[in-house]
């Protein structure tokens, strides 16, 4: 199983030290979030470069829109919950419409704060963002991916969300037999035996383990749970399940997706979000409009008052779990 | 510019508002009429921004928070040449980018407005970027009175006194109507000026109608160090033609062919 590294955020942290070590021209913005983002240490090393706006989210990005129309690489910093509800229409017209090229960080997104409920979780976001034009929206599965997606972020110049969580994720999925014994931030020199097809890149889904007789497609923070059914159906049952991390989920790798589904297998999106308007309804969009008619499935968060209880009980709940995710495999494949 | 200039100006952007707002059957013709004078000065006098210098990090900025009156920044940017005036000509036909509100498709426009409250906190965050950089440039943004409820504009008060913004001038065009009616009536926002002094703004009060009176009062920005500049500038809706001024209905009413003829005889 793959090596469990830091929780993506914390990767974001120590991403941005570095982009601002050698660029005054990054900034963070946040709004009383910089605990909660891990940017405390940032705003010690780097006070010139950190804006705090309070406890004031539409203030936030409209001043996050500003200091990049004025050249700076610009990362608002607030959780996921307010930031994308709260300051929607800041997001809509400030950055996308008005092309200002700020990296929206959504920090402790989907129901990372568990017991704290509704108001806390993001379950919304990819369905909100998706029908906003000119914004790239990401949600990064491990530590590997979650470096990458903020270096591509700052050197796109263009609108783009990204989505991170709370809890420890693998340092690489791919590289599921790691050997470092301490987890570490990889640097993205990748020097194993990796074909270029996995490496990261904004708008191509990374496929990180292989299988042909079905595919789950997850984003964020369930490529494990989907991983994890995977390992499961092979050891278990014989089965070899592909998985793919869809990190971007806009714009969508239709691309990946058509040759998946050439392929004539199940699939299962698995997303934590709910189930509408997100990863799901968007490969199930593709699928029905390109003549693919491939068993399928979306996990996610139903349309219900949410559960109460961690991440994990939530998870569990609504088996986004590696053995939740293998019973649905094998009722699609039955 | 000299007061006679300025004033010969602002007749002559008046009667263009009302012959592109005439011609596109569309338009905000109240408050474009009260806001005028107040763009009339901010470019012809005021900021440092015209077609060569739009691209320079340098250039003042002016970010209009009241979108909805693009006719009066329409017409000012095409006399200073940002594009020609016969652009105009498509306000608010099909496929223009000369449409309702500003967009940055039209060159010298800084940013996409139109959505209320939004305006001053871009503001706030460019202001931001000039002191970092050190950069003299100045940020200047228009707010309407019906939008001064918009939360984020208190949010974005508070940042830019916390941040002693004092390279950032707002400007409200106070001409005390909104779609509803009055301010007062609607949602009273009195007192504005104390208010805006408690929150760490520096406030002058002017006729916004009188360009010479709005030159003298921007003459002397920041009002004080270390503090972002507030100008009230009382203005009165449908300003320059007698029977819309201070007339609700012409909010975004639009001239038949004889009141478009009776406006353009007041103001030749």
């Amino acid at each position: 199983m793959p090596t469990v590294g830091l929780a993506n955020l914390e990767v974001f942290a120590a991403t941005l030290e570095s982009l601002a070590a050698v660029d005054r021209n990054i900034i963070a913005v946040t709004s009383d979030s910089r605990g909660s983002g891990k940017l405390t240490p940032f705003g010690q090393k780097f006070p010139k470069q950190i804006v705090e706006v309070g406890i004031a989210e539409q203030n936030l990005v409209g001043v996050a829109a500003g200091l990049a129309s004025a050249g700076k690489t610009v990362f608002a910093v607030s959780p996921a919950c307010f930031l994308t509800a709260r300051a929607l229409e800041q997001i809509k017209n400030d950055v996308a419409y008005s092309d200002n090229a700020v990296v929206l960080v959504g920090i402790s997104a989907g129901v990372s704060y568990g017991a704290l409920g509704t108001t806390h979780h993001s379950l919304h976001d990819y369905a909100v963002l998706r029908a906003i034009n000119n914004l790239v929206v990401v949600a990064p599965a491990d530590n590997f991916e979650t470096e990458q997606a903020i270096l591509q972020a700052a050197a796109l110049k263009k609108p783009i969300y990204l989505r991170f969580g709370k809890k420890n994720m693998p340092v690489d999925l791919v590289i599921s037999d790691w050997s470092g014994g301490v987890p570490q931030l990889v640097t993205g020199e990748k020097t194993d035996n990796q074909s270029t097809s996995n490496l990261f890149q904004l708008g191509k889904g990374r496929v990180i383990r292989e299988g042909s007789d079905l595919t789950f497609i997850g984003t964020g923070e369930t490529v494990l749970p989907a991983f994890e059914a995977a390992e499961k159906l092979a050891s278990e049952h014989g089965i070899q399940a592909k998985v793919v991390s869809m990190h971007t989920i806009k714009p969508l790798d239709y691309e990946l997706i058509n040759t998946i589904a050439s392929e004539g297998k199940p699939i299962i999106t698995v997303e934590e979000h709910m189930v509408n308007g997100g990863l799901g309804e968007a490969v199930a969009s593709y699928l029905m409009q390109n003549a693919h008619r491939n068993s399928f499935k979306i996990m996610g968060i139903p349309d219900e008052y949410t559960v109460t209880g961690s991440q994990n009980e939530i998870f569990k709940h609504y088996e986004i779990t590696g053995e939740g995710i293998a019973k649905e495999a094998l009722k699609l494949l039955a | 510019m000299t007061s006679i200039e300025l004033q010969e100006k602002s007749r002559i952007y008046r009667r263009k508002i009302l012959e592109y707002i005439y011609k596109a059957k569309a338009g905000h013709t109240g408050g474009s009429l009260s806001c005028i004078d107040i763009l009339n000065v901010l470019y012809n006098d005021t900021m440092n921004v015209n077609p060569e210098n739009f691209k320079s990090g340098d250039r003042d900025r002016y970010i209009q928070s009241k979108g909805h009156c693009v006719e009066a920044l329409f017409v000012v940017l095409a006399d200073k040449g940002f594009f020609p005036e016969t652009d105009l000509e498509t306000l608010c036909k099909y496929k223009s980018h000369y449409i309702g509100h500003p967009t940055r498709k039209v060159n010298g426009v800084e940013q996409n407005t139109g959505a209320l409250g939004h305006g001053l906190p871009i503001c706030v965050g460019t202001a931001l970027a000039a002191k970092m950089d050190e950069k003299s440039y100045r940020v200047f943004t228009l707010l309407g009175d019906g939008e001064l409820p918009e939360g984020s504009n208190w949010e974005a008060f508070l940042s830019a006194s916390h941040y002693k913004l004092d390279n950032l001038c707002a400007i409200l065009d106070y001409n005390k109507l909104q779609i509803t009616g009055k301010n007062a009536d609607v949602l009273n926002t009195e007192p504005i000026a104390d208010k805006l002094k408690s929150f760490g703004w520096a406030v002058r009060e002017v006729d916004g109608n009188d360009p010479q009176k709005l030159k003298e009062t921007l003459d002397q920005l920041p009002f004080e160090e270390g503090k972002p500049s507030f100008v009230i500038a009382h203005t009165i809706k449908g300003k320059g033609v007698s029977y819309m001024e201070n007339q609700l209905k012409w909010h975004h009413g639009v001239p038949s062919a004889e009141q478009y003829e009776l406006a353009i005889s007041e103001l030749s």
